[in-house]
């Protein structure tokens, strides 16, 4: 521990106090701090940035606290994944952005399909002119009565578009291997090059139903760097935007899992009862999905006495509802026959992955942001727990459920507090030069992460986007590992990621 | 069974009477712009300037709605002296020029293509196509299946395969990586067909405009039938549109 810096969440650091290592330093301290005998330790950030002609890795990694460190990135080095899984995708992403080379890397094929930054030879030999179709080296089993599926990416349904490759013996699934990269916009680049009023709507829309988590992040990094307050009130309209969206998620999920397993009531109720919060979401900002809502330096609309009624009213209307359906759902034998034991993450597993959110949470890993890093007024909040951890289905459900209650109950109190939201008028604002702020707030999939660099005249050097969806898809990949195909959905519904937040 | 029974009661019927009955979103609800052609230009020009989306005309004052999220800031800047944000949440057009305005659209029902309707109009079947963007925009178009909207009982219904399809219902500024997607599924719909852009994304690019990744612009690679703006259109948005370009 003595070669990474600590640091806190959304703590202004200055580059020039960052530990910069020698390579082989650095990658021991991360191996060390990740491997067996740091069983907590895994990894929030870890990625490659330009620093006047030359590139550089940076990890910001967590166990209790969160420590910082960084080192000059040769074009190649030994792979980090080689020895832990948890820099799996890490380690592509960087080749991927920046052409370098983990040497040693049990699997190295590209993350998003795009070309590198610095105009090196690609790492995988893509010519980026031609369709992503046919230039991914899926795993295959072969074998005369092996069969293969192929999803997506366009699906049936109205979702976003991915690819998902099974290898199949009859019904059950020898390896599922998830493909992305179909929804690749090019975000950190945009976010690193565009003008300041166009931040806050980026961060709104790196992965749609995560709006408040991303700009949470973004506007706290911003305030970090620029050296603004926000007030208690406002503080109480981002928690309560924040626990609206995880609500909202949860509840259509629910619905929409219990519809996968022909259960069709829940799946009705629910969707219309999402539909309610996310007006409640729109009642606050004017948008289904809190957009517009947190800038830089507060939020711009209050929860007034008009709002706040109504959110009162809505609160005591939908809570015995949502009580009496999760009860339908989970005391129907037929639905926990097919959630129990299905699609199971061992714990094991998770902690070698470094799964996080509800995801980890329902494998035994209890790690919530909101309570190890809180961040606005969350340190006073009640934390919530989980006790059914078996990483099947239905443990990822049942902690699903007791989200909901919890935020419900976390809303409920801070709808009884006096209101007392100032409203912002955002600025032209300075970023502090040669800087570094990493931000996390628990979204409703899990740690979310935004890290910023600034250069010497204070512009956003490098912005690194972490949505919690990056480290759990290979959760899902395992998941499906001996579990029969037609399982696929609610397993998938199960975790629910976002393509969008992992392809950026 | 009993509980069944019991959550059924307590639900009860719950769709909407939409377009029977009209509906009146929240205050706050941001949906058609009211612009004030009377506003000094020197408001305008720092309402242009402001705007994330290059989205204001910053001599006539127009808002582009195809580029314009709902953001609200030019609003909040000029304090309502530029313009307001309307309720309104019926915001389709058949042309993209039509969505250049101080806040009138042509009626869409006298707009659109008369042939649609006959084709259309009694049975709908949409393929939905995301196309690279933040998936708001498709949960926002999922959700018209569910009870309050209930989109089926118009005869309209989003199908699996776009074998099936009467069209496509493309969101998301169509990335790179989904350009030869989207051209395959159009292909693969059979003729006479329509073609949908739907949120600020598939219109104009979006947030993502300017992006070396994305096409950003539907009508680039087919030429789009209607228009439905918004980040992400209301579900409302979207039902009307459908409802008076089809029937």
């Amino acid at each position: 521990m003595v070669e990474l810096l600590p640091i806190k969440n959304n703590e202004l650091i200055l580059r020039s106090d960052i530990p910069d290592l020698k390579f082989d330093d650095f990658r021991k301290a991360l191996l060390d701090f990740t491997g067996e005998a740091g069983q907590t330790g895994q990894i929030v950030q870890f990625f490659a940035y330009p620093d006047q002609g030359d590139l550089k890795l940076l990890a910001v990694l967590r166990s209790d606290k969160l420590y910082v460190a960084s080192c000059d990135a040769p074009a190649k080095f030994t792979s980090l994944t080689a020895e832990s899984e948890k820099f799996n995708l890490f380690e592509r992403e960087m080749a991927e952005q920046y052409g370098l080379e983990p040497e040693g890397h049990p699997w190295l094929k590209m993350v998003r399909y795009h070309a590198n930054y610095t105009g090196r030879p690609d790492i995988f030999g893509n010519d980026y002119s031609s369709a992503i179709p046919g230039n991914y080296p899926y795993f295959k089993v072969d074998g005369e009565v092996v069969h293969e599926v192929a999803v997506g990416p366009v699906h049936a349904g109205i979702i976003e578009p991915g690819h998902f490759r099974f290898q199949c013996l009859g019904e059950r699934v020898l390896n599922l291997e998830i493909q992305h990269g179909y929804q690749h916009r090019g975000v950190e680049k945009l976010l690193q090059t565009v003008p300041f009023k166009r931040l806050p709507i980026l961060a709104e829309t790196i992965a749609g139903d995560t709006t408040t988590a991303h700009a949470l992040c973004q506007a706290q990094a911003l305030e970090s760097l620029i050296g603004l307050e926000v007030d208690a009130g406002s503080s109480r309209v981002r928690v309560i935007a924040l626990e609206l969206e995880r609500i909202a998620n949860h509840i259509g999920d629910l619905g929409a899992m219990s519809l996968d397993v022909a259960f069709a009531p829940p799946a009705a109720y629910f969707g219309r009862i999402r539909g309610e919060y996310l007006n409640l979401s729109q009642i606050v900002s004017g948008n289904r999905f809190g957009r517009g809502l947190i800038r830089p330096g507060g939020v711009t609309k209050v929860i007034g006495p008009e709002q706040r009624e109504l959110l009162v009213a809505k609160f005591a209307k939908l809570t015995p509802e949502v009580e009496h359906v999760n009860d339908l759902i989970f005391s129907a034998p037929s639905v926990l026959a097919r959630f129990e034991n299905t699609g199971t993450v061992s714990h094991a597993d998770a902690v070698k992955l470094g799964l996080v959110g509800y995801v980890g949470r329902a494998c035994g890993l209890p790690y919530d942001s909101r309570i190890t890093f809180p961040t606005e007024i969350y340190g006073e909040l009640p934390a919530n727990s989980n006790h059914v951890t078996d990483g099947d289905v239905c443990s990822r459900a049942v902690v699903r459920r007791e989200e909901i209650m919890h935020s419900i109950s976390l809303i409920n109190t801070l709808l009884a507090k006096p209101e007392s939201a100032g409203s912002y008028l955002p600025a032209r604002l300075k970023l502090a030069p040669s800087a570094m702020v990493v931000s996390l707030n628990e979204g409703w999939r899990g740690e979310t992460s935004h890290c910023l660099l600034t250069d010497a005249a204070g512009q956003i050097l490098r912005y690194k986007v972490k949505d919690p969806s990056f480290h759990n898809w290979p959760g899902l990949a395992m998941a499906l590992r001996d579990e029969g195909i037609s399982d696929f959905p609610i397993c998938n519904k199960s975790f629910n990621l976002s393509y969008c937040g992992f392809d950026l | 069974m009993l509980k069944v029974l019991k959550n059924r009661l307590e639900q009860g019927y719950r769709t909407a009477k939409y377009p029977k009955q009209p509906i009146t979103l929240y205050e706050r609800f941001r949906g058609l712009p009211e612009v004030n052609r009377n506003c000094s230009v020197e408001i305008i020009r720092r309402c242009a300037d402001a705007c994330p989306q290059a989205a204001i005309n910053s001599d006539t004052g127009q808002i582009d709605l195809g580029r314009c999220v709902f953001c609200g800031f030019c609003e909040t800047l000029s304090e309502g002296e530029f313009v307001r944000f309307s309720q309104d949440f019926e915001l389709a057009a058949a042309a993209r020029d039509d969505l250049v305005t101080y806040g009138d659209l042509p009626r869409l029902a006298e707009h659109s293509h008369k042939h649609f309707k006959k084709l259309f109009g009694r049975s709908l079947q949409l393929r939905q196509i995301s196309a690279g963007g933040c998936n708001a925009c498709e949960a926002d178009i999922n959700v018209l299946n569910t009870p309050f909207f209930d989109l089926s009982r118009f005869g309209i219904q989003y199908v699996a395969s776009p074998r099936h399809a009467d069209g496509i219902h493309v969101t998301g500024p169509i990335s790179k990586n989904m350009r030869q997607a989207v051209l395959t599924t159009y292909a693969a719909v059979p003729s006479p067909k329509v073609v949908i852009a739907s949120g600020a994304c598939a219109i104009s690019g979006g947030p993502f405009y300017g992006s070396d990744e994305i096409v950003g612009d539907l009508n680039q690679l087919i030429p789009v039938d209607l228009y439905i703006p918004g980040c992400p259109p209301h579900p409302l948005t979207t039902l009307h549109a459908l409802l008076n370009y089809f029937k």
